[in-house]
């Protein structure tokens, strides 16, 4: 029996998302829309696509803040041979997030202004055309929080640029080239048989020999488990 | 409002298709009754391409897996979260009861923590060891062979470990522990906390030949496409439907009442189409809830007519009373023995290897219950938040935090996969004066009255609250780690969690030889009509230290069993 064919009522609902993106325009083509909805696929219910729908629709930062962004996260973290903050989109992440997380996008942009504010009272520049040295020195002032204070109590330049170093990290990190240069193994079809030796000996550790008596035969995980009647299994 | 009817008149139906639903539906079906499964949400199969998370990327996410959208993450399979839009619940006072909804064929069982713990004999007479609370009218023996099929059935690793209240099943092999989890055995034994193998519903070997074996991914909130761990749907559902089962599904159902005829006897429910949202009424000879607890209670409280004016079964007033849910702690830490560690695929299944049941007796203690301690850590996928605040454990080393630049690179890697947690896992007392009721002045977008919480720990949960923190604490310091963040103190409650947040609420129409200070009997049926039983957690009289999915499954059974021969007897 097919399962769906004892569905009596199979329904893709309707929804009204309730969020507001006020600082956000349309203006993003049908078609980017409808390629981003494409690109991204994992299983959204019809109502989950509808919001990404929503989202992707919407512009959230100008095409000069977009440059802008690029280049902090650039600073942030500089390309090497495992590739680059725009081969792992991170800009592109930004701007998804300070709509996905509306609190985001007004710290995000005050930032953006102070940003050039700086650079213009330091070298009559807005921060992009100036040299690296120059900009540099205007993060300099705002990339490391004072030990002494809170999160909270950090200046709004620190907070910021937080906020923007953690979104940068993570945007990297959690793409294709940055968890390759992370050296993460896992996310594949494997078969788990316990620390590798050469790791338990670096760190002195060792299994109980009647922890592992306890532990799965993986050359029998195919074998269907039966036991007898004291629960001992006996495959 | 038009009303719609059905003329089929079903055996049996259940509402809700979670661990208890999922139960009946089988054992229910495959005795040859007529089903009809009513869900609130959509038809979910883990294995539909369409609606599967599992072996994603958080690339293939624009918010890499961040939880905007679902509260655990976009790779979660929980159709829901703590606040679904349109179906509000309001709290009573100063009440912060969280109410975790999952809206799907297989409710909350897609992506719940497959820890799978029997009760043991004195979980079930708590009251006669400490006074408090109430004791079930069954003890472990009464269940004990429901607890042995379920094992047979699912699929349950762990190991024989001879511990009185901690009783032993039919394992299958456990995996060995992860390098983390060695660091915690060597702590906890240091302190003399008892560790041994978890056990979870994960198949590290082969159960039948319809389902697969556990691929090690981590992933099982995901739901396994492979049905190498235990969901509703996947485990119980459809194979009572590929069994023959005569069982027709609807879905995007929200039932509204269990209705009634003159002699007050249950002629089937009424429920709201999602789609068209217009209500329906379906007929059967017997109604099974299984809506989840607070969901089962609201229903029955809904459910007023002129035989049942306080709402049906609850005669004795004590349906939504007693509502408790597991008390919950953590901690955090680092252990610097691990900085810049060698990396391997270490994801492992779906959740801890090893964990540390109760070891005390609470007659030392400065409070009644006890609480169980799971273990968290490794080198993860990376997803959302993975890379925030990359370097702040410099300040353990002296060095500066912050900064730009390759240097970000180099203590990414440095700490990755150098922290673990501990989460303590406790029994609270349930309590008359904790509760959900119908809202006088509320509805949802359906129109249904919406429920009320009222809900407040006592010293009880605060003081466990306490020794787990402490308890935590030494464990960090024995295994060579450096604790995390400050340690909770009594302006916090000792880092107790909100009563819901643990969802494993329980207790709110709970089981009793006595009608009037119980809703249900030992067969999970109403005391006050014959045809409706409830096989979810609220028939729970005490929570334990234990998560309730295993004692909700082999109760499901039991009643089910119950309720064949009944129909054997005609008696419905």
């Amino acid at each position: 029996m097919n399962r769906r064919d004892s569905l009596k009522s199979l329904v893709f609902g309707s929804i009204g998302v309730g969020v507001l993106l006020e600082g956000c325009v349309s203006g993003v083509d049908n078609e980017t829309v409808a390629n981003s909805l494409k690109k991204f696929n994992y299983g959204r219910t019809p109502k989950e696509k509808e919001y990404d729908k929503l989202l992707f629709s919407k512009k959230c930062f100008t095409n000069n803040q977009m440059t802008l962004i690029s280049k902090i996260s650039n600073l942030i973290l500089p390309p090497n041979e495992f590739g680059s903050i725009n081969d792992a989109e991170v800009p592109e992440l930004i701007e998804f997030m300070a709509k996905d997380i509306p609190s985001y996008e007004t710290p995000l942009k005050e930032g953006l202004v102070a940003l050039n504010q700086n650079s213009n009272e330091k070298f009559k520049k807005v921060f992009i055309d100036c040299d690296e040295s120059q900009q540099k020195s205007i993060l300099d002032l705002m990339a490391y929080p004072d030990p002494d204070l809170s999160s909270s109590e950090q200046s709004e330049d620190v907070k910021w640029f937080s906020l923007f170093r953690n979104l940068t990290m993570t945007g990297y990190y959690t793409s294709k080239v940055g968890i390759e240069e992370l050296g993460y193994k896992g996310n594949t079809p494997n078969v788990w048989d316990g620390v590798p030796q050469d790791v338990l000996d670096q760190y002195g550790l060792s299994y109980d020999q009647d922890w592992l008596d306890k532990c799965v035969d993986q050359t029998k995980r195919n074998d269907v488990a039966e036991w007898d009647e004291q629960g001992n299994l006996i495959t | 409002m038009q009303i719609k009817e059905n003329s089929k008149e079903y055996d049996v139906i259940i509402v809700g298709s979670g661990a208890g639903g999922g139960m009946a539906s089988k054992i229910l079906s495959e005795a040859g009754l007529k089903i009809a499964i009513v869900e609130a949400g959509p038809f979910y199969d883990p294995a539909n391409p369409d609606q599967m998370t599992q072996m994603k990327w958080a690339y293939d996410s624009p918010r890499r897996g961040a939880g905007t959208t679902r509260p655990f993450g976009d790779f979660d399979q929980a159709y829901g979260g703590w606040d679904i839009e349109g179906e509000p619940y309001s709290q009573k006072g100063d009440t912060e009861f969280r109410w975790f909804r999952s809206r799907m064929l297989g409710g909350r069982t897609n992506h719940w923590g497959r820890i799978s713990l029997r009760f043991g004999p004195e979980d079930f007479k708590k009251k006669s060891i400490d006074g408090l609370g109430e004791d079930w009218p069954i003890g472990y023996d009464d269940i004990k062979p429901y607890y042995d099929k379920v094992d047979k059935l699912i699929g349950v690793f762990g190991s024989k470990e001879n511990l009185y209240n901690d009783p032993d099943g039919f394992f299958l092999p456990p995996p060995k522990p992860r390098l983390h989890e060695l660091f915690y055995i060597k702590g906890a034994r240091k302190s003399s906390v008892k560790v041994m193998p978890s056990r979870l519903s994960i198949l590290t070997k082969r159960i039948n030949n319809e389902r697969g074996v556990c691929f090690y991914c981590r992933q099982c909130a995901r739901s396994c496409s492979v049905y190498a761990d235990f969901s509703a749907g996947s485990c119980l559902i459809f194979p009572a439907q590929d069994n023959g089962g005569q069982i027709d599904l609807y879905v995007n159902s929200m039932v509204r009442t269990v209705t009634t005829n003159e002699e007050g006897k249950a002629t089937g429910v009424s429920f709201i189409n999602k789609e068209d949202k217009t209500e329906y009424k379906l007929k059967a000879k017997v109604v099974v809830l299984a809506a989840s607890a607070c969901s089962s209670a609201r229903i029955l409280l809904n459910s007023k007519s002129k035989q049942h004016p306080n709402g049906l079964g609850n005669s004795s007033d004590v349906v939504g009373k007693y509502l408790h849910d597991s008390t919950g702690g953590g901690r955090m830490a680092f252990l610097p023995e691990l900085v810049d560690r060698k990396i391997y695929n270490e994801d492992g299944v779906g959740g801890m290897h090893v964990y540390s049941p109760w070891w005390l007796d609470n007659k030392n203690l400065n409070f009644p219950r006890g609480y169980h301690i799971e273990v968290w850590g490794g080198m993860g996928a990376p997803s959302y938040g993975s890379g925030f605040n990359v370097n702040d454990l410099n300040k353990f080393f002296g060095i500066k935090v912050g900064g730009y630049g390759d240097m970000l690179r180099t203590d990414m890697r440095k700490y990755y996969g150098t922290v673990l947690g501990m989460d303590g896992r406790g029994e609270s007392i349930a309590m008359e004066s904790n509760y959900c009721e119908i809202d006088p002045e509320k509805v949802d977008e359906f129109g249904v009255p919406i429920l009320r919480f009222n809900y407040k720990w006592s010293n009880h949960e605060v003081n466990q609250a306490k020794h787990m923190q402490d308890t935590f604490e030494e464990i960090i310091h024995n295994m060579g780690g450096i604790a995390l963040g400050n340690k909770p103190g009594k302006d916090r409650n000792y880092g107790l969690t909100k009563p819901g947040e643990i969802i494993h609420e329980v207790g709110t129409t709970r089981m009793g030889s006595d009608p009037k200070t119980s809703v249900v009997n030992e067969f999970e049926q109403l005391h006050d009509v014959s045809n409706v039983f409830v096989v979810d957690a609220g028939p729970f009289v005490s929570q334990a230290d234990k998560n309730p999915t295993w004692t909700i499954m082999a109760l499901a059974w039991r009643t089910s069993d119950y309720i064949v021969d009944q129909f054997k007897k005609q008696n419905f």
